[in-house]
């Protein structure tokens, strides 16, 4: 049915854009217009889709609240509010085709067919209201084509509303995220302390299912998570901070062009190769390199899933942050200092150490921070090669969990949407979005402020 | 200050580091890829048995029940030793638990001519590892097969019965609980499938954005605020735009479970800031001189933008995008959040399917724990690196040919 109505309606803009287009063009030829004719036709055809398409959506959006509201009555005879909604989701579901359980109630037969029965008159009223828009638009768009009508203009207008609208489409993402955060952050916070939380020591989010079960305790203190999270981090750092600095000061200040040129892309490829080959890469080959060395220097007490596998090989990732952005600041600063160094007899190692370096010191910050946000915020490597028990530890060779393998282990698989345990990962998603906001905030404004230094 | 050798060991010393450091960096890429590869590599071929069959063309290839009869064809190959039932299982087990599909196929294929002689059968993963040594008779590596089953794949060797061919399966099949017959078919679909929507969705209003805060808004609070929303997006953890997509496509549109359509949608979300980066870079660099050309000649602003401006950045406005796109293929977290997770046999037929998607594939094999399956989730890795690299190609060879230096 809408699919009927769609085309018709895209045919009938398209026969009023030519229509229109023509007839401008036969009144160009004797007057000179306002607009060119294409924009007469475009003015048609704009006229005809445009509100008849917001009709089709609102109308869809309307109906369903209203219908979902008269099919309630048929389960009148249940108080709890709960389970009603229940039942009238359980008809929607059936009647769409989510899914075929039919649910166990004197009105449930009765619910789907008067539901399928409203569908149907709703889908044939939308049909012939939107329908009839767009014919009494696509006529009355018909006089409009006249020597003075500034058509293009109206285009126009149109044309960077929408641009305005897609720019700030950015502005209801970043608000999309927060809300939807925040409102399940807070249901969180209605069953758990938000200090208990923030400063518990014991981290275990499985609850207990009787009163009696035993080891499920559903505790939410989410320190250990955070530590696990810096610890894994630190690692990271401590791997792709030297080399990725290093790096960058040989190839700005040592390596010919040449090499720099063959070098730098190269180092990038790890930036782009997916991270959940690194996650694989640390399982089957890392996991038992370390297990090895481990055993080799007769070091019994090391986790297959310890914070220096998931640590290093995230470290491996982030080189070319830490590379890229450092080699950005080292080579921004003016060629006058580093030669004023040189001239007074610095060997380069001292020039780049005693001048280069200070001069790029908040670059160089400001790179460290966005290399340790994508750390914290990394996902597939931790989530394959660390664990999901929370320890509070900081032994490098213990396992460890971080905040995106807590969310990804409550949110996969089966989920309900009022338990504390589904809903704590919305509470640690959003300490996650808030700190990495902040480092990138921070390091953004410093690699800003230093920039400006030397422009 | 410090004598002048000593000056000069402390350099020598610190361009040592920054070489180790280089170094290191592309060693740690060449073993990662080195690793990938050669594990990878044999999941391109796989293990197929020879069985002997013997239906001349007079039979009718309906009556016959493709399990039993390739059952029993299988055992006749062997001595008549092999008689009891653990025995006959054993040898069994070395066929895997697609050939009689295979049987079933070769039947309907020659429902008029005879099978007689020798055709080839898919093997079982056990079996496969052996073959291609992954696993070998020696040490604790020995696979699945135990001491009386390698005896029988002595004898099908010595015969000449058992061949590496080009597995087919790979390319053609979804996943499946076999690791013989699982392939990557219907993960690339749904891997495409959401791409398509990621780029559909994201393109147009992200350049539209992009054209806007270049050319169209005036500097104010107001675009600067947009400016600074964009450039922090980008650095939001992907995990959170897959909290995102569960939160708002799921919970609050009731879109399904599992489909592409979620997962491209969320992607869109998540490649959006990194085009609308790269469009405004490209806007930034077409020279004013043409716009206000265009401009003189009595040109609108929008007719200019579309005319010129935009026509001409195009070659770096669809390298950054290629790049997002790239960087979304790959991306594996925000997928799980929004269930592509699920094991789907079926290749999807459209994005409202359940799907799952290249990488989510890869960290699901990377999960299992059969042997069969670490040189097929290489190979996928393999394949999406293809993909990436492909894309990435595409990109320098736009940037190479089609960009103008003003």
């Amino acid at each position: 049915m809408i699919e009927i109505l769609l085309i018709t309606i895209l045919s009938l803009a398209l026969y009023g854009f030519v229509l229109n287009k023509k007839k401008a063009r036969v009144l160009s030829e004797i007057n000179i217009l306002h607009s060119q004719p294409h924009y007469h036709g475009l003015y048609t055809a704009f006229l005809t889709i445009v509100p008849a398409i917001i009709l089709l959506i609102s109308w869809s959006f309307i109906m369903n609240i209203i219908m979902g509201a008269n099919l309630k009555d048929y389960f009148s005879d249940i108080t709890d509010a709960g389970l009603v909604e229940f039942y009238t989701n359980g008809v929607i579901d059936y009647v769409e085709g989510t899914t075929d359980a039919i649910i166990d109630h004197v009105g449930f037969i009765p619910a789907v067919e008067y539901y399928q029965s409203l569908q149907k008159t709703s889908s044939i009223l939308q049909f012939i209201v939107t329908l009839t828009l767009a014919l009494i638009l696509f006529r009355y768009s018909m006089k409009f084509v006249e020597v003075q009508f500034k058509a293009r203009d109206h285009i126009e207008r149109v044309v960077v509303f929408i641009m305005r609208a897609s720019a700030v489409f950015a502005i209801f993402v970043t608000l999309g995220i927060v809300l939807s955060l925040l409102f399940e952050t807070l249901r969180f916070f209605d069953s758990v302390n938000v200090f208990d939380f923030l400063f518990g020591l014991h981290w275990s989010p499985q609850m207990a299912i009787r009163a009696d079960q035993v080891g499920s305790s559903g505790s939410f203190g989410a320190v250990p998570v955070f530590t696990g999270t810096l610890l894994i981090s630190f690692i990271a750092m401590a791997v792709a901070g030297p080399i990725g600095m290093y790096s960058a000061i040989y190839l700005s200040q040592y390596a010919s062009d040449r090499v720099r040129s063959y070098a730098k892309p190269i180092i990038e490829i790890l930036a782009g190769i997916p991270t959940v080959v690194y996650g694989f890469f640390a399982v089957i080959t890392v996991a038992p390199f370390f297990r090895d060395l481990g055993s080799f220097l007769t070091f019994t007490n090391m986790s297959s899933e310890s914070a220096l596998i998931a640590g290093s090989v995230l470290g491996i990732m982030i080189i070319p942050f830490v590379a890229s952005l450092t080699d950005d600041a080292l080579t921004a600063v003016p060629k006058s200092l580093k030669e004023g160094s040189l001239a007074m007899g610095a060997t380069l190692s001292e020039t780049t150490k005693k001048v280069i370096i200070p001069a790029s010191f908040h670059g160089i910050v400001g790179s460290f921070l966005l290399a340790f946000s994508r750390a914290i915020g990394e996902t597939m490597i931790v989530v394959m090669a660390a664990g999901f028990a929370a320890n509070l530890t900081f032994n490098p060779f213990d396992s460890v969990s971080t905040v995106t393998v807590q969310i990804v282990g409550l949110l996969t698989g089966d989920q309900e949407f009022d338990s504390p345990k589904t809903l704590s990962a919305f509470a640690l998603a959003f300490v996650l979005f808030f700190i990495t906001l902040i480092l990138n905030v921070i390091s953004l404004s410093i690699v800003k402020r230093y920039r400006e230094q030397y422009e | 200050m410090s004598n002048i050798s000593s000056r000069n060991h402390s350099e020598k010393r610190f361009q040592f580091y920054g070489k180790v450091a280089v170094t290191l960096a592309i060693s740690f890429l060449v073993i990662l890829l080195y690793n990938i590869f050669s594990t990878g590599i044999s999941a391109f071929q796989q293990t197929y048995v020879a069985v002997k069959l013997d239906i001349p063309a007079s039979v009718d290839k309906k009556s016959i029940n493709p399990r039993s009869y390739l059952n029993k064809s299988f055992l006749e190959m062997f001595p008549p030793e092999v008689k009891s039932r653990n025995e006959k299982k054993a040898v069994l087990s070395l066929l895997s638990k697609g050939a009689k599909y295979e049987f079933q196929e070769l039947l309907e294929d020659n429902e008029s001519s005879s099978l007689q002689g020798y055709f080839w059968f898919l093997a079982s993963a056990d079996l496969d590892m052996y073959i291609k040594g992954t696993v070998n008779r020696q040490g604790d590596t020995a696979g699945r097969l135990d001491e009386v089953q390698m005896q029988y794949v002595d004898i099908l060797e010595s015969k000449n019965l058992v061949e590496l061919q080009s597995n087919k399966y790979l390319f053609s099949a979804a996943d499946s609980r076999e690791p013989e017959m699982a392939g990557i078919r219907g993960a690339i679909i749904g891997s495409l499938y959401a791409i398509l929507i990621a780029f559909l969705v994201s393109f147009p209003i992200a350049v539209l954005s992009a054209v806007y805060l270049e050319k169209i808004a005036s500097k104010n609070k107001f675009s600067d605020l947009i400016e600074t929303n964009i450039n922090n997006l980008a650095a939001v953890p992907s995990i959170v735009f897959g909290l995102l997509g569960l939160a708002i496509f799921l919970n609050f549109f009731n879109l399904p479970r599992s489909a592409p359509l979620v997962g491209g949608l969320t992607l869109a979300l998540m490649t959006l800031p990194t085009i609308v980066i790269a469009s405004r870079a490209a806007i930034k660099s077409v020279p004013p001189s043409i716009e206000e050309a265009a401009i003189g000649l009595g040109a609108s602003k929008v007719q200019t933008i579309f005319g010129f401006t935009l026509p001409l950045a195009m070659p770096g406005i669809l390298t950054g995008t290629i790049i997002g796109i790239a960087q979304a293929i790959g991306e594996t977290a925000p997928l799980l959040m929004i269930g592509m997770v699920a094991f789907v046999v079926d290749v999807p037929g459209g994005p409202m399917e359940p799907s799952t998607a290249l990488p989510v594939q890869i960290f699901l094999w990377a999960d299992s724990p059969e042997r069969a399956f670490t040189e097929r989730t290489s190979a996928a890795i393999m394949v999406l690196l293809v993909f990436l690299v492909l894309l990435n190609l595409t990109a320098i060879y736009l940037r190479k040919k089609l960009e103008k230096k003003w």
